[in-house]
């Protein structure tokens, strides 16, 4: 599903990341872990598309297509979703009416019809239920005066309503209470397929007993320094990183 | 000839064509003294300090009509609300066009400011209203010695105008350059209530100067909710002149909707008389080329208690100029008064420029007043968050741009008008976006 190589990014000439590879296949779930700074938001808007970093070494393959050359948008039409660890404030624009474009523009470039306005509504109904978000709340401004909380599960149910094949989920757990975590992650495991495969960037360990992963990758400097199973996400929680930084320096 | 030279010596020409026996003669005569006195506003005078009328002023204008213009309905259809049930007061080439309009004395007057000018049944309100509230500076006055069309709209006590009201002026370019100086006077009565559409449409390249003066009394509890629209053509530039005088516990709004023209100049004042007064300013202006689009705003408050709101957007692409100038008085008297100005701007061009100057002089001790401006380009962030929800760059812009301008439009109180401008702004932008904001 994605498959990256050698990746060498940089944001205003700093060196970001430096010589990153994961391979992440349809069906898997990968956690990548690591300290503050060591380029996990970095690595999860590059696969996005965000524009202000500049790839100098290495590519990014989406089932086999290179799409390094690709605008966000087209990265969103061939199914790359992220969820956001800050989503942007868009005042004057309804959660209703931006996923309406979203879809409709998406279907457009995958040279479909519009979703008829009775479909449209239906899925907005169940993929709502699904995140228990209240009907009201669709009818507000994107994201503003949102809880921290709110704008992390209105990510999931954007990523529900775009049934995407490559999520990845930015810090989702920062911000949630135990309830909305748990929601959250509900809402994740019905999404998930052997079609689609989830990228989970965290912190901490927590978010990992809801969604549970197939691969836990640790992120430091640049590059994925260590790779294992879920157990050693558990390891992480306990003894920090420092003792992968000395693994490292040693 | 200059412009000014070759107005003040047509005067004498003009006023042997209407009736000089009448209240408004003395009027006539002392404004265009004033006229000759002031002439046109330069860029000396802080007022005007970032437009520049000299451009717009070399042309050779004629002052008059020299023939009677028609224009076919199916031709100009596109630039009513045709959707809507209204009155329409029509003009072409200053002239009134019975033909395109639809006017009624039933129990409210909705008709020509020549008949109030010239009916002895109106002498006494001409005398009450006329030329009251409108301030006298050069082009104003120039404005009222050669007032003698436009629309004149009378709404008696208790009464609701039973549809809006449209006034459009049109130009044909039939003239190689024209200048038009309608004139309209609106009277709304205690308790009663108005809503009005103004539009000036030039349907050629030929330059057009519009120099227009509208009068407006609000007497108690009224309501007069007023819509501008302007989006006109590169050649046709406009000074509007808006004078509105608000009794106890009248509500009144304008909103002014600037999309084009060359140069767009709108002197839009607000005198309070009275408590419990609301009045509401607001504007979109979206321009591109090389428009320039001037809003100057004043709001006088007199007596406690009062409100004013005004909120301005603008977005400048291009070589596109705009200014807000928002003045705001709150005499000693006007304890308790709520006054708020906000002016925010997108600057769309590194050659895109705005100039945006609050001016508050508060001389009561007890009131809120607050002013905001800023001057921005659309957030790169939220733009990858739209693209990144597959919505392409030209999409994700106009979204924003729309979503920016949106509060403006929603104290839109006709929604065939809000859907009309609505459809000009996603023009304005070139996109087509799926729903209604």
């Amino acid at each position: 599903m994605l498959e990256i190589k050698d990746l060498h990014a940089s944001v205003e000439g700093k060196e970001i990341l430096k010589g990153l590879n994961l391979n992440v296949k349809a069906g898997e779930i990968h956690a990548i872990m690591g300290p503050n700074g060591a380029g996990k938001s970095t690595l999860a808007n590059i696969v996005a598309g965000k524009e202000e970093y500049e790839v100098t070494k290495g590519g990014i393959l989406l089932e086999g297509e290179d799409i390094e050359e690709l605008a966000a948008e087209e990265r969103a039409h061939k199914g790359v979703f992220l969820s956001f660890q800050y989503p942007v404030e868009i005042p004057g624009v309804t959660v209703t009416n931006f996923m309406k474009t979203a879809i409709n523009e998406t279907r457009k470039a995958q040279g479909l019809e519009e979703m008829p306005a009775k479909d449209m509504l239906k899925k907005i109904r169940e993929k709502s239920e699904l995140l228990e978000i209240d009907r009201k709340f669709l009818s507000r401004s994107l994201n503003e005066g949102f809880s921290g909380g709110e704008k992390k599960r209105n990510e999931i149910f954007q990523m529900a309503m775009m049934e995407p094949k490559l999520a990845i989920l930015d810090e989702t757990d920062s911000g949630l209470d135990i309830d909305a975590l748990r929601i959250v992650a509900n809402g994740v495991n019905k999404l998930k397929s052997e079609e689609n495969a989830i990228v989970v960037i965290t912190h901490y360990q927590r978010l990992l007993d809801y969604i549970v992963p197939d691969f836990v990758h640790v992120l430091y400097d640049g590059k994925i320094v260590k790779s294992g199973t879920k157990e050693l996400a558990l390891e992480l929680e306990e003894k920090g990183y420092d003792w992968i930084k000395e693994e490292i320096n040693a | 000839m200059e412009l000014k030279d070759k107005l003040v010596s047509s005067f004498l020409a003009f006023e042997n064509t209407v009736d000089v026996d009448t209240a408004v003669h003395d009027i006539r005569s002392q404004a265009i003294k004033t006229f000759e006195e002031k002439g046109f506003p330069t860029k000396k005078e802080e007022a005007w300090k970032y437009t520049s009328l000299n451009t717009v002023l070399k042309h050779d204008y004629s002052i008059f009509p020299k023939e009677e213009n028609a224009l076919d309905f199916k031709d100009i259809n596109k630039y009513f609300l045709h959707d809507l049930d209204t009155y329409k007061i029509v003009f072409i080439d200053g002239k009134y066009s019975s033909h395109l309009s639809e006017t009624t004395h039933d129990k409210i007057d909705v008709c020509l400011m020549s008949s109030a000018l010239t009916h002895e049944k109106y002498r006494l309100i001409i005398e009450n209203y006329f030329n009251k509230v409108a301030r006298k500076d050069g082009l104003t006055s120039l404005n009222t010695a050669f007032s003698r069309e436009g629309a004149y709209i009378y709404i008696p006590k208790n009464k609701l105008a039973d549809k809006p009201i449209q006034i459009v002026h049109f130009s044909t370019g039939n003239e190689a350059a024209q200048m038009l100086q309608p004139r309209n006077l609106i009277i709304v009565g205690e308790n009663s209530h108005v809503q009005i559409i103004e539009r000036h449409q030039s349907l050629t390249d030929n330059p057009v100067l519009t120099n227009a003066v509208t009068e407006i009394f609000a007497d108690k509890r009224a309501i007069v909710d007023y819509y501008k629209i302007q989006n006109d053509n590169q050649n046709a530039s406009l000074i509007d002149n808006t004078y509105i005088e608000q009794h106890a516990q009248s509500v009144a709004s304008v909103h002014t909707f600037a999309f084009g023209g060359n140069i767009t100049r709108n002197n839009l004042n607000f005198y309070q008389k009275g408590e419990g007064i609301d009045s509401i300013l607001n504007g979109i202006t979206i321009i591109e080329g090389k428009q320039h689009v001037d809003h100057n705003t004043l709001v006088h408050h007199t007596e406690p208690n009062c409100e004013s709101h005004q909120d301005y957007k603008g977005i400048f692409a291009e070589k596109a100029t705009g200014v807000f100038n928002g003045k705001i008085v709150v005499n000693k008297e006007a304890q308790k008064t709520n006054a708020f100005q906000s002016n925010n701007n997108i600057l769309l061009s590194d050659k895109a420029t705005i100039n945006s100057k609050p001016q508050l002089e508060i001389f009561a001790d007890d009131v809120k007043c607050s002013h905001g401006c800023t001057i921005g380009q659309l957030d790169d962030n939220a733009l990858f968050y739209m693209k990144s929800r597959g919505i392409g760059e030209k999409e994700a812009r106009a979204l924003l741009m729309y979503a920016f301008a949106n509060n403006v439009l929603s104290s839109v109180k006709i929604p065939q008008l809000k859907s009309r401008i609505n459809k000009l702004i996603a023009t304005k932008l070139g996109v087509n976006i799926g729903f209604d904001l």
